[in-house]
């Protein structure tokens, strides 16, 4: 018997592979920090890239309801945050409570969109959710007049840290002879937010609530028939898939210290979808691999398309800005035409999917 | 009231662009149940290509008329090939898929369009020259009062020239046969001896060769083209569709022209309705305010792309079938 067989057969393997998986991920920042800060930094937008996607897999993945207006729940709370804890207003509450009072105020947003949008399916939700995106994004950009609420165009800048026991995430800590710096605590802090919104996930997707989901998503009529409250469990997707936005904007907030509508635009709502397409709707590891594709390679083509063109033509003729959006909507063509259940599928998916009439 | 009849002018015009994209959606949604998510992208190709031409030829000195006609002579079989191509990429292939993938093939294909666009014409505004001489033609005798200009009264008779021909097209010819056939049921038309896929080919490609004419419009209208104009246009044009009730001609008409006119008329009033300044006696917070500008409404003429969007909620709340579409069940 070789290793490997051993191994996975081993009933400790599991633990041992997770244990390998947690050191993996804890000397993460410290490898990546060799290679430059930028690329921890990268990797903390992309865990907020993975939060953003786990919630919107929750709307789309789980309960079938296309969102393309995720990221207004992005803003919203990066908005609480900024206006809680700047001194836009004066305000300085410490983020335990903001991110509560994010989550909580995204979550009355998805719950307005969700209300008047519960008969809606398909196509029709999909154009009043994108309505419902660019509202809220031209909102914060007009809210500064006649009363200064958003700051309009300008955004809100010097935003609170995070703190944790006076330890000021902004700044560089010594470690003994080890400098920790704050992206690289960041990263620590998303790594703990991240571990606990997967296993929520997880646990949501086996629940009741997961299966009443996943009921409607196969067929609305059929799950009503069955006596799922369908009005209920759709609100519920919405609001719980906002509150994942809210939180994971109300850290996006933090971590950059200065926001404005600029960063809440459709182009993200479309980014986020795509990553929840590419890596398998309804499949959290997929949805995850999906999000970390997309974070990185984009940066990974920053820092190679430029130099190949500068090399072959003398000037940079594509903006690599470019390039990344066209290959996000060519991922999703040819992911939809060649693997529309996506790079990891879930099974009921797949099998969805897979169907021949529609 | 000279304010109100040139909000009007302005909002028909506006409403008759709108209406004509609108037939665009509306045919393809008729025939194939879809939303062509792609179709403001194929106007956007439609007024840049337009564009494009009527910069080359502006030097020299053609009369405005033919310089306009040539653009659009050459945008209009771009966007057909464009739309066909969309057809046969996002949607042929995925015809009996469930209805969440052609959706998101059809957004990937606009992410592509925009960008490609923005590959060719770069991120800059795209300004219209200076040709056409602008004629007013007042209501009033005085100068002060509503007129309408010239480009304005070639928009819509352009328009309404060409709802007429898509009428005599779905109503009078053989294609317009087979396309009603094919709404009704593809599979019982394509017993018939229709050729279902040409068809539904020919559909997208004429609502593209609409769509086209509609981006020259309305980027003559404004003067002005950006490689992400097509986002707001289509979305705008769609709530027009389904305010009329998405599959029905005239309801798209209808629906662009209302469409239009909330528009400019919301633009021009609402901020007025809302204003807060009779308030600064009952409420502290608002003297200042209103010393610095009298005019402080809650929503003033910047949230004009803002109604678009509530009508459309509105419409698939209170009137999911739209003004004058049937009941579609299930579909919605």
């Amino acid at each position: 018997m070789n290793l490997a067989a051993t191994l996975r057969t081993h009933p400790q393997a599991k633990w041992i592979g997770l244990a390998l998986i947690a050191i993996a991920l804890l000397a993460l920042p410290f490898v990546l920090a060799m290679a430059g800060t930028a690329w921890v930094r990268i990797t903390n937008l992309a865990i907020l890239f993975v939060l953003l996607s786990l919630g919107l897999n929750i709307v789309v993945g789980f309960a079938g309801l296309l969102d393309l207006g995720y990221i207004a729940f992005y803003g919203v709370g990066a908005y609480v945050y900024a206006l809680l804890a700047s001194p836009h207003f004066g305000l300085h509450l410490p983020w335990w409570t903001i991110l509560p009072i994010g989550a909580a105020v995204a979550c009355l947003f998805g719950v307005m969109l969700g209300a008047p949008t519960l008969k809606l399916r398909g196509d029709y939700l999909a154009i009043v959710t994108l309505g419902f995106g660019e509202i809220i994004r031209i909102f914060l950009n007009n809210l500064s007049e006649p009363f200064n609420l958003t700051n309009g165009p300008k955004g809100i800048a010097t935003i609170d840290s995070i703190k944790v026991m006076g330890l000021d995430f902004a700044n560089t800590t010594a470690l003994g002879d080890l400098a920790v710096s704050g992206t690289i605590k960041y990263y620590y802090f998303l790594l703990a937010v991240l571990v606990v919104v997967i296993v929520v996930n997880l646990r949501l997707q086996d629940s009741r609530i997961g299966r009443a989901w996943e009921a409607i998503r196969e067929d609305e009529m059929a799950a009503r028939a069955m006596g799922i409250n369908t009005t209920r469990m759709k609100l519920l997707a919405f609001a719980m898939g906002a509150s994942f936005g809210g939180v994971a904007g109300g850290m996006f907030s933090a971590i950059q210290g200065f926001i404005s509508p600029e960063s809440f635009i459709l182009t993200e709502s479309v980014m986020v979808l795509a990553m929840v397409v590419l890596g398998g709707m309804g499949n959290i590891w997929g949805v995850i691999l999906g999000a970390i594709l997309l974070s990185f390679v984009p940066e990974i083509l920053r820092y190679t398309v430029t130099p190949l063109q500068q090399w072959l033509f003398g000037r940079s003729i594509v903006d690599p800005e470019v390039i990344r959006m066209l290959l996000f909507g060519l991922a999703m063509v040819v992911m939809m035409l060649v693997r529309p259940a996506g790079l990891l599928p879930s099974a009921v998916r797949k099998r969805e999917l897979a169907r021949e009439d529609g | 009231m000279d304010t109100f009849l040139q909000q009007i002018v302005n909002g028909l015009t506006v409403g008759s662009v709108y209406a004509v994209v609108a037939l665009g959606y509306t045919m393809v949604y008729g025939i194939v149940q879809l939303i062509n998510f792609a179709h403001g992208e194929v106007v956007m190709i439609g007024c840049m290509v337009a564009f494009s031409v009527i910069l080359a030829l502006a030097p020299m000195g053609l009369p405005p008329f033919i310089v306009v006609g040539a653009g659009i002579a050459v945008a209009v079989p771009a966007c057909m090939l464009v739309g066909y191509a969309v057809e046969r990429v996002a949607y042929r292939p995925l015809r009996n898929a469930p209805r969440l993938a052609p959706l998101i093939t059809a957004i990937g294909i606009s992410i592509v369009l925009q960008h490609l666009a923005l590959l060719v014409w770069s991120r800059n505004f795209i300004a219209f020259p200076q040709i056409i001489e602008l004629k007013l033609f007042h209501f009033g005798s005085s100068d002060t009062s509503a007129s309408i200009s010239n480009i304005q009264v070639a928009i819509i008779l352009t328009s309404v020239g060409m709802m007429a021909g898509l009428l005599w097209l779905v109503y009078r010819t053989r294609l317009g046969i087979a396309m009603r056939a094919t709404s009704q049921n593809p599979q019982v038309a394509g017993l018939m001896g229709i050729d279902v896929n040409r068809v539904i080919s020919s559909t997208f490609v004429i609502g593209a060769g609409l769509g086209a004419v509609a981006g020259a419009m309305v980027g003559t209208y404004y003067g002005i083209a950006h490689y992400q104009m097509g986002f707001l246009l289509g979305l705008k044009a769609f709530s027009a569709a389904v305010l009329g009730g998405i599959g029905n001609l005239g309801g798209a008409v209808l629906g662009g022209i209302l469409m239009g006119l909330i528009e400019s008329l919301g633009a021009g009033y609402v901020g007025d309705f809302t204003n807060v300044c009779f308030l600064d006696k009952f409420l502290p917070g608002f003297s200042d305010v209103c010393a610095a500008s009298p005019e402080s409404s809650l929503f003033g003429s910047n949230y004009k792309d803002v109604y678009a969007f509530i009508v459309l909620i509105l419409v698939l709340v209170f009137r999911p079938s739209g003004l004058l579409g049937e009941r579609v069940g299930d579909r919605a």
